[in-house]
């Protein structure tokens, strides 16, 4: 299977974000994924995350590892750049691009047997170091690529499509990621796009590592009955504790809110989170109480969705760094280097 | 058969120490985690500032406190900078060592131990000179504190050498100052510990020894410098401005020093802001995925790492070859396979390197002979790195490394320039609505690349997958085909733009050696030994892979060529049967891998042995 281009359909109807660029310009190439996957619907939220946010396409980088949501970045904003990388060493290479050009959006996409098995390392590594990107995993329980394998992230019971019952205890992303103290840690689903676009805006906004869990079920190998990670298993027992609505800098807060109290995050461009509880007994910054909240809800079998976790205003890898403002490469060379004068000089250490 | 040579003289045994001016190694012994090292620096600088040729080398055990350590100083007026394969004075700190220690030394030679505990009446040997000296029993007396005593008795010996070969005691002195420039008591507890050897030396033996030294005026326009340094001083010129790393012995220096040079040069003295983003990684896979990640995004990026860590990055190299991403790595061999000996020296990785990553991949790498190359092809690498946009290794070892040389003072030219290679600017993209990130262009196998954030005409997806020529996923097999075809066409291109081999063929022969890296030394001197017995040898030093043209005309003019190298397996020979004219005949393997670095006389004995025979035959 080669790479197909979409056709251009002209259609001067469409509305255009601020850059003067419509959804389509936030598009990319034909997804090659099964017709239903989750996946698809995780990329139409980034598409309109991206365009809402009027992100400059060539000044995001896309990178992914390798699975079915590693090849996703392929199909949004082909104006930007991406890296498919090595299974599951994604978060590496966007820490190294990241160092080097402070100024890239970083979009990492992943999925759960590249972050939470081969490349559970880095990616823990990589919250650790507070790295400033988004970091999406297109969970969906199983590999898909090669037919079918229980991920890391099944659950206990869950049965595979050949029969297989998994027994092994899952690794929960967002419990791991609040633990491991990432500063944005939230959940959602690939069906419920009106929560999901939001998070991800936050989630590109905020600046820090911000980890996005996505339950995005995998329609040929993880939909059947008895498995947790299908779209009807996902809807019964979907629990979204806490609504997140994403405030630009420029805009002002909407007050009417149907329940629950409103509780604004301000971020560090001035543009802020608007969280409203849905469920009384969550609370987005406290670390062990939300830790427990989690556990005695997947007691129930239960899949708890929203912003689970958020601390703003910790210093990223560059604030600890302090490294000059702009990409490093165009730092000019002659301040890089004493010169000949300077060699000279000191080597005199050196007799 | 015939010989190129005369009929060949007998090989000597250990050169018996007689009286010698500037010609002769002394091994000090001692225990790791005592500071010896600062002593032993403060031996080698008097020497060197006496304008005496000296080379060190230190033999450290994998541990932080309490294991046997050696540092080995040649003195050569010659300016021969190999180990000589022999022990003159052994200075024996550590008892636990004594026995092998003494049988170290060569008849003739000297053994200075301290004498403050008594020692084995059954450790000595009537042809060499025994000198006691109450090191510690001094020291104790002399200093209150028990960190100071411990330290002070290495100074104490350095003082008694000073009598005992004829130091010039005013250059200690300076050096003193200089060290200790902030702490006017440092000087004086050092100077005083000086003194007590030095007075003792010169009250119990007759000074000097007949092993002596003479100033002279060899060491002027030269620096001591350890290789590791060195290279990061090349990253530094050569503008790298993101490094990632993992700590792996015996690199871990590099990084070290890459950092202070960036915070000493690199940190705005207002703002406090920082012109370098080092990371430190959580391994071998993440430090070299970093510079992935870097250096696609136009930051000059490299990682020094040791074999284990070349094991880990092998994906990593595959696929920075495979998509055209300029890195380098500084790979500072030690002594495997595995985890084997971390403080020892090898050249061990020379084929895992040439050929890292599944798949078909070879990759460009620099082999430095000392410290001062290693300053000039770390700059190198990262000119061709972005030339070539592909993996650069410069392959030093822990010889180079760790070990302080003497070499030529570090020369920079304000002239330079960095290479970036093709890189489009965002006027040129806005121009090329259809830009091909892996199409050969200008018909040398090296296409054009954008960076990110440049222009939306550059956006290309980098992937490891099947890829056509406009970067986009193929499972087409023409297409995957000419991406890969195109490849090789790049390597061929580096072939002889590459840092070309240093040959030297003066004589009239068709016997040679071909050599790489840290052997460079004993090989000189071997040369010149085996000259003295009639045998005079071509040499080729390979400084670059991809070998160039050179190298097989140097194959083709020579009958028989020994290849020189520090591995059991023979991988340099190996690499030049797969990749030059070579026949297995033609290359005969001069191999030393037990961990000490190669001396003249390892080569020596192997070349006269085979060279002999082919004249009894």
């Amino acid at each position: 299977m080669s790479f197909i281009r979409k056709p251009t359909v002209a259609n001067s109807r469409l509305p255009k974000n601020a850059l003067g660029l419509t959804r389509r310009d936030y598009e990319g190439g034909m997804s090659t994924l099964c017709a239903g996957c989750g996946h698809d619907s995780i990329t139409a939220a980034l598409v309109q995350a991206a365009w809402e946010l009027e992100l400059v396409p060539h000044q995001v980088v896309k990178l992914s590892g390798i699975g079915c949501s590693s090849k996703t970045p392929a199909y949004f904003m082909s104006q930007a750049h991406g890296v498919n990388s090595v299974h599951g060493r994604m978060p590496s290479v966007a820490t190294g691009a990241g160092a080097a050009n402070r100024d890239l959006v970083c979009l990492g996409v992943s999925g759960d047997g590249d972050s939470l098995s081969i490349g559970f390392g880095q990616l823990a590594h990589a919250m650790r170091r507070n790295l400033n990107m988004a970091y999406v995993i297109e969970n969906n329980g199983v590999y898909g690529l090669t037919k079918g394998q229980f991920s890391a992230s099944a659950d206990v019971g869950s049965r595979a499509k050949r029969g297989e019952t998994n027994v092994q205890p899952p690794i929960d992303p967002v419990v791991t990621a609040i633990a491991l103290g990432c500063t944005f840690v939230a959940r959602s689903f690939s069906g419920d796009k009106q929560q999901l676009v939001p998070l991800l805006k936050a989630a590109i906004r905020h600046r820090g590592f911000a980890l996005l869990d996505v339950l995005s079920p995998c329609v040929t190998f993880n939909d059947h009955e008895d498995s947790t990670k299908s779209y009807a298993y996902t809807r019964r027992y979907y629990h979204p504790a806490i609504h997140a609505d994403f405030v630009p800098p420029a805009q002002d807060i909407k007050t009417a809110y149907d329940h629950g109290e409103a509780m604004p995050v301000e971020l560090h461009d001035g543009s802020r989170i608007v969280l409203r509880k849905v469920d009384e007994g969550f609370d987005p910054s406290d670390r062990a109480r939300t830790i427990g909240f989690l556990q005695d809800a997947a007691k129930k079998g239960e899949v708890v969705t929203g912003l689970m976790y958020i601390q703003p205003g910790q210093d990223d890898l560059h604030e600890v760094n302090h490294t000059v403002p702009g990409p490093l490469h165009s730092q000019p060379y002659a301040g890089l280097h004493p010169g000949a004068d300077g060699l000279k000089d000191l080597q005199r250490r050196y007799r | 058969m015939t010989s190129d040579h005369g009929t060949p003289a007998p090989l000597e045994t250990a050169a018996p120490s007689g009286s010698r001016v500037n010609d002769f190694v002394i091994k000090i012994a001692n225990v790791n985690g005592t500071g010896s090292a600062s002593a032993n620096g403060l031996l080698m600088k008097s020497l060197f500032r006496m304008g005496i040729p000296v080379t060190g080398k230190n033999f450290f055990p994998s541990n932080i406190q309490g294991l046997p350590t050696w540092y080995e100083i040649r003195v050569s007026g010659d300016g021969y900078r190999c180990r000589s394969g022999q022990v003159d004075i052994m200075v024996a700190m550590n008892n636990e060592t004594y026995v092998e220690d003494l049988a170290e030394v060569a008849p003739g030679g000297f053994f200075f131990y301290d004498a403050t505990w008594p020692r084995d009446s059954q450790l000595s040997r009537k042809d060499v000179t025994i000198l006691g000296i109450p090191l510690a029993g001094m020291c104790n007396e002399h200093f209150d504190q028990a960190r100071s005593r411990i330290l002070m008795k290495n100074v104490a010996y350095v003082g008694a050498l000073a009598a005992l070969l004829d130091i010039d005691m005013a250059i200690i002195r300076q050096l003193l100052n200089e060290t200790f420039a902030s702490k006017a008591h440092l000087v004086d507890a050092n100077q005083a510990a000086i003194d007590l050897g030095y007075e003792y030396a010169q009250e119990h033996f007759s000074c000097p020894l007949p092993l002596r030294l003479e100033a002279m005026d060899e060491t002027a326009g030269h620096i001591m410098i350890d290789g590791n340094t060195a290279a990061a001083l090349g990253c530094l010129y050569a503008g790298a401005t993101v490094g990632a790393w993992y700590p792996i012995t015996p690199s871990t220096s590099l990084m070290d020093a890459f950092k202070s040079y960036c915070e000493r040069y690199r940190v705005d003295p207002e703002s406090g802001e920082r012109r370098f983003c080092i990371v430190q990684a959580e391994d071998e896979l993440s430090a070299v995925g970093m510079v992935v990640g870097a250096a696609w995004a136009g930051a000059r990026a490299f990682t020094p790492t040791s074999g284990p860590g070349i094991s880990l990055m092998n994906e990593f190299i595959g696929f920075a070859y495979y998509t055209e991403v300029p890195i380098v790595l500084i790979d500072v061999q030690r002594v495997g396979p595995s985890t084997g000996m971390p403080t020892r020296t090898q050249q061990c990785d020379i084929l895992s390197c040439a050929y890292a990553s599944h798949g078909d991949t070879r990759h460009i790498l620099l082999f430095p002979a000392d410290p001062h190359e290693c300053f000039e092809l770390a700059v190198a690498a990262f000119d061709l790195a972005e030339r070539f946009q592909t993996p650069v290794m410069m392959l030093t070892d822990l010889d180079i490394g760790m070990n302080d040389w003497m070499v030529p003072e570090l020369q920079w030219d304000d002239g330079y320039a960095p290479d970036r290679g093709k890189v489009l600017t965002a006027e040129q993209l806005a121009e090329m609505p259809d830009f091909h990130r892996y199409a050969d262009v200008d018909g040398d196998g090296v296409p054009w690349r954008s960076l990110p954030g440049v222009h939306s005409n550059g956006a290309y997806f980098l992937r490891g997958s099947g890829h056509t020529e406009r970067g986009t996923y193929t499972e087409n097999s023409e297409e995957y085909q000419r991406v890969l075809d195109r490849l090789e066409h790049k390597f061929e291109t580096a072939r002889n733009v590459l840092p070309a081999p240093v040959v030297e063929t003066s004589a009239d022969t068709q016997v040679g050696i071909i050599s790489i890296g840290s052997c460079d030394g004993a090989v000189r001197e071997a040369r010149d030994l085996l000259a003295g017995r009639g045998y005079a040898l071509n040499y080729l030093r390979v400084k670059a892979f991809p070998f160039a043209d050179e190298v097989d005309a140097f194959i083709a003019s020579h009958r028989r060529i020994f290849v020189v190298e520090q591995n059991r397996d023979g991988q340099l020979r190996r690499l030049l049967l797969m990749e030059t004219q070579a026949t297995r005949q033609q290359l005969s393997s001069i191999r030393h891998y037990n961990g000490m670095p190669i001396s003249a006389r390892d080569i020596v004995e192997d070349i006269g042995r085979a060279l002999s025979q082919e004249v009894a035959a």
